[in-house]
Parts: C-alpha cells; structure tokens; sequence
C-alpha cells in the first residue's frame, strides 16, 4: 500500500503574519534526462533555500522538497549577523532584508535592577550592514522563496515529504510522499537542510557528537507597544524567577521577543499554559517598566545542544544547517552559521558538478564547516555555561560572577554574549600563500565603503575576485598581466586593481580599477604595494602573494593558486603561458 | 573599584577550572575546598590589608 502525505493546508494562526498556502506543484518525470542533473535539496527553511540561490549563482538548477506548504510557523529565527546579510547580498536578496529588518549593534545586561555590562557591537562606515538585523523567520523564508520564484534554475515542491533513501556511487534515490502517493526521485546530489530534526539524518542513521545541555527556555513572541530601542537586553536571576534569566528583542510589526528560562524540574507543557505563560510575561514587562497590553503571537519550548555530525558528507547526501548541527541560541547561531554552510556549499557542488574542481573541493565542504561547527560548539558552550550552567559549580561561579559585576569590573567580560562571527578558513587546504600564517588568509575579505552606497563587498559578489594592489600601474608589468586576466582553469576571474596613487587605468585589464587615494584600502587590507589577493566565490581569502618574498611570477603564483583552491593537481611549469 | 590584573582568557579558564574544582569536591566539602583556595591565594599575595579588603569586597551583594 503506497503512503501519502497531506500537510496542513490551513494557514498558520497569527496576528501578525498573512501566511500563504502554497499550491503543490508535482515532480517531473524523469524521464527527460535534464532533470538528473539537478540537485535535490531537502527542506525550504532559510538554509535550503539559500543554497537553491547560491547555486543559481553558477547556473546550476535545483529542486527544493518541502513537507510543509507554509513558511515558518512561528518566527524562530529572529537575528541575522552582518555576515549573513553579506551573504544575502551575494543571493541578491538583501534589499527586502534591509528594509522589513531592524538593524541594531547594543547589548545590556541587567542584574538586580543595575545594568552591570553593556556591549557594542563592532560596526564602522566600511560596512554596508549593522551587526545584527532583527527579521522574523517567515519574513527570512518568503523574501527567500520571492527571490526563488523569480528564478528559472529552481523550482520548489511544497508539500512533499522524504520518507526513504537508497544510494549508489553515483546518485541517491529518495521515496517522495505527497497527496496522492509515493514516487521515487533520483539526484546525482541531495542536500539535506531538513532542519533539527532532519528526516534524512534518521534515514541515514547518523549519530552528531557533542552535549545535549539541561535546562528549557520558553520563547515567546508578544505585539506589544513597548517604547524601548532595539538592543539585545539581558536580566540576571529577576526575584520571580531566581537563577534564571531573560533576554528581550526588538522584531519588526510592533513584536517583541521575550526569552526566558525556566526554573528545574518544569515541563514544556506546564510551562506553556495559558496562565503560566501570561503571568511570566506580566513579570518580564514590569521588570522592563513597560506594564502595557499585549497578545501572543507564539510560544514554543527549546533547550541548548552543542552537538555537530562528524562528516557533512555520507555518499551523494551533503548535510547543512540544523540537519548537520544543533547550536545554542545564545550568539544567535542557528541559522546565521546555516546561511555560512550554504554559502560554503553552493560553489564548491558547482564546480564539482561542472567538472572544473578536482574531487577533494566539495571534500573540503565537511572538512571546513565541521571544524567551523567545532569550534562554534566549543565557543557556544563558554556561553552556554553562564546562561545555563550545567552544574552546581559552574551555577556558583556565575553566581559569584553576577555578584562582583555590580562593583567590580573586572569580571565583567565574563558576561560577554560572543555573537555568531564567519569562522576563518585558517588551516584550509584550500589555501596557498607566500607568507605563512598572514592573519587575512582564510578570512572573509574585508569590506571598505568606496562612495556613496558603494562598497568593495559589491565587486564580490560572483566568482572569484583578484585584488592586485599595487604602488603605480607601470612599476610592475607583470602584476598588470594579471588585471588581464578573465578565466584560468574555467573559472571566471575579477580582477580588480587597486592604486595607491593617481594613475590612469592602462588599457590592459578587464576588471574594475578602484584609485584608493585616502589610502583605505592598504589600510584596511594593512597590506603592502605589490600584492594578490585571490578570494573565493563565498569572499574567503584563500591566497595571498607579496612582492620579493619568492621566485614564482605573480602570473604563475595566481594560476598555481586557482588550482590549489579548485583542488587540482599542481600544474607544472609547462602549463604556464 | 579592584584593577583588573588578568586576560580574559586567563579569566575564562579560571572560571572553567574554578568550577570544576567545585564539582569535584561536591556539596559536602566544596566550602572547605574554597575556603582553603582563600587562605592559599591569602598567602600567595602576601598583603593582610589588601586581604581584608578582598574579604569585605566578597561580602558585599550576597
């Protein structure tokens, strides 16, 4: 008997947010050879979405699988870091972010009554988007969705769940549900962004490493006219719920979030109540001395994992986002480091599907994003252990530390949030440069405002980018031979030259030439005339070439570095023009 | 106000040593444990009037 899948085709309940109720559009056949040259991707969240887009960028087409026929229900997701609005952008998509979204850079942290640490986050005028930009989930999906609808490469399925995968060396085979039945749906790849509590991952039987911290926080989302700025707000122990804690945030439509945890031993379902829940959001808006009316949008329970799989990769299935990892909130991880995985992905798949990278590229897929999600767990935990200590030691010190912060400063820094940041490539395979360990390297170029709503970042975003800085045009020919340069190894190459001075633009390249007369850019980049800067399709910086440090022409250096970041062989000097 | 004399990175595993110590000795003798770390950090300073003040700083906000 064949099964069938019939999602909720009510809209979601909510007093802020128009849900839509997308029509189920069925699978081709495939008979028609095209369609096995697609990549199937699992889930129409932020993450698989994304990924859609991001491989639109190099011309390769997509199918999402959705179980449901809606956006989020509820609104999740609520910060986006200034790295996942740079990725945006290269999606095309940040301008419907930057107007619905509210951008905001300030934290306080309250204990007492007394605000005992504030933080600012970084932000300059180099940068063309705040440190943090409150948007709800359903927003992040529809102007994802929009921008997916609008383009031919992707098609989205709503309303068809996975419910079973074979596999052979050369493609996967998915079960499909919907209405109607069961079908079987072959793709050379599959990208799981199934979310938490990801389908395939159950298929496929894989087991993620890491903590599964106690504790459960409610997340409620209120519309309520509260007259406060949009800041991240933090309350240590309120004297109604001692040991626990409270974060406030600002989200667009008049709706606030209140964050809170809940005291040992309660349930979900206690906590979730109606009038459990009305009089802890009483509590909280007379904390904030905002006593005014307010109406629930939506209230969910959530607890804190630092828990990644160990490969993103089991045969033709590619595992991104909470499919692949499961992150604190605090630092707001979830989806900002799941935008950074897509963002890793799409490139690489693309090439390697085009047949132009060599077979360790989309390898270094896992092989970087697991050591980002590493690294991520182990800075989230540090946070984890003050906004939910695990233990009664780890509860005392914290208390301890809350106590000396109304006088003494020099615990303060304990109280730090540490804000999801774009991991740095460091150690990457992927990377050459002729000065080990240069602190750019791996790193997301630097952006730099270059005149009135122009920034560095919008010469980056597709490809690969050649940043040749450079003292005057003439001094080194065969730096100018790189300008030239539009495609090595069947990539697509932007140069962009960089003068220190006033010079003319020679004849000779392609690319953009940017005349850095105040000097921002040496300074930015602090590197020296006379230089390369390979960058990679996501903005890392994955090679770096100085003057004088080695023997190898800037021409040759930056051909052996496409190579070295495409994961071919090296090539050998007859292969040099 | 007390001079801040330590990284936060040496803050930070303090903090994460601290707390495990306090684990390990459990309920019953995390006290004695702490109280003896006082009297070790007391010596190592060497300063009675700087200990004092320390003593008169930790019992405020209780």
């Amino acid at each position: 008997m064949s099964n069938t899948h019939a999602p909720n085709a009510e809209p979601h309940p909510s007093i802020f947010y128009p849900y839509k109720v997308y029509p189920v559009e069925p699978l081709p056949s495939q008979i028609d050879s095209n369609t096995r040259q697609e990549v199937l991707i699992v889930g129409a969240g932020p993450v698989g979405l994304a990924t859609a887009l991001d491989l639109a960028r190099f011309g390769v087409a997509s199918r999402i699988i959705e179980a449901e026929r809606q956006v989020s229900h509820g609104s999740r997701a609520i910060v986006l870091t200034r790295r996942s609005m740079q990725i945006l952008q290269m999606l095309g998509c940040d301008q419907a972010f930057v107007e619905k979204g509210l951008s905001w850079s300030m934290g306080r942290s309250y204990y007492r009554g007394q605000e005992v640490y504030q933080m600012q986050m970084p932000h300059s005028e180099h940068e063309r988007f705040g440190p943090g930009t409150n948007i709800q989930q359903q927003y992040i999906e529809q102007f994802l969705v929009e921008a997916a609808e609008k383009n031919p490469l992707i098609h989205i399925h709503w309303g068809h769940k996975v419910t079973g995968i074979q596999q052979s060396d050369s493609e996967a085979t998915l079960t499909i549900c919907d209405e109607d039945g069961e079908q079987e749906y072959r793709a050379p790849w599959v990208v799981a962004a199934d979310g938490g509590r990801s389908t395939l991952r159950k298929l496929l039987k894989l087991r993620m490493e890491g903590e599964a911290y106690t504790g459960n926080f409610v997340i409620a989302d209120i519309k309520a006219d509260i007259k406060l700025p949009t800041e991240r707000l933090c309350y240590f122990d309120p004297p109604w719920s001692p040991g626990n804690n409270v974060l406030v945030h600002r989200e667009p439509e008049g709706i606030w979030r209140l964050d809170f945890r809940l005291p040992e031993g309660e349930s979900p379902e206690h906590a979730l109540k109606e009038e459990q829940l009305a009089e802890r959001i009483h509590n909280i808006l007379t904390m904030i001395g905002q006593e005014v009316p307010w109406q629930l949008d939506w209230a969910t329970v959530y607890s804190a994992s630092t828990k990644t799989l160990s490969d993103y990769q089991k045969q033709r299935v590619l595992f991104a986002g909470d499919a692949a990892h499961l992150l604190p909130i605090f630092g707001v991880r979830g989806a900002n480091t799941g935008l950074q995985d897509a963002n890793n992905l799409a490139w690489k798949l693309a090439l390697h599907l085009q047949g132009i990278a060599g077979p360790e590229l989309l390898r270094s897929y896992s092989t970087e994003r697991v050591q980002a999600a590493r690294e991520i767990c182990e800075e989230a935990g540090k946070s984890t252990r003050f906004m939910s200590p695990p233990t009664r030691g780890a509860r005392l010190l914290r208390d301890a530390v809350l106590s000396l912060s109304l006088t003494e400063s020099f615990v303060r820094d304990l109280l730090h949030w540490r804000t999801s940041r774009p991991h740095r490539y460091y150690n990457s395979p992927l990377n050459s440069s002729t000065h080990t360990g240069h602190p750019l390297l791996g790193e997301v170029a630097p952006n730099v405002k270059l005149g009135d709503n122009q920034y560095l970042h919008d010469h980056m975003l597709a490809g690969f980018t050649v940043l040749i800085f450079l003292s005057e045009e003439k001094s080194e020919p065969e730096l100018s031979q790189v300008c030239a340069l539009q495609e090595l190894e069947n990539v697509s190459i932007h140069p962009i030259l960089i003068t220190g001075t006033h010079c003319e633009p020679g004849g000779l390249h392609h690319g953009s030439h940017i005349a850095d007369q105040e000097g921002a850019l040496f300074e930015h980049y602090d590197i020296r005339e006379n230089s390369l800067l390979l960058i990679r399709p996501d903005q890392h910086i994955s090679g770096i070439w100085q003057a004088s440090d080695n023997e190898e022409s800037p021409l040759q250096w930056i051909h052996q570095a496409i190579r070295n970041t495409l994961c071919l062989t090296p090539c050998g000097d007859q292969h040099v023009e | 106000m007390l001079n801040k004399t330590l990284n936060n990175d040496a803050l930070e595993t303090i903090y994460d040593h601290l707390y495990q110590a306090i684990d390990t000795a459990g309920p019953e003798k995390e006290t004695k444990m702490l109280t003896k770390l006082a009297l070790i950090l007391a010596n190592q300073l060497g300063d009675c009037e700087q200990v004092l003040s320390a003593i008169a700083i930790a019992e405020k906000d209780l």
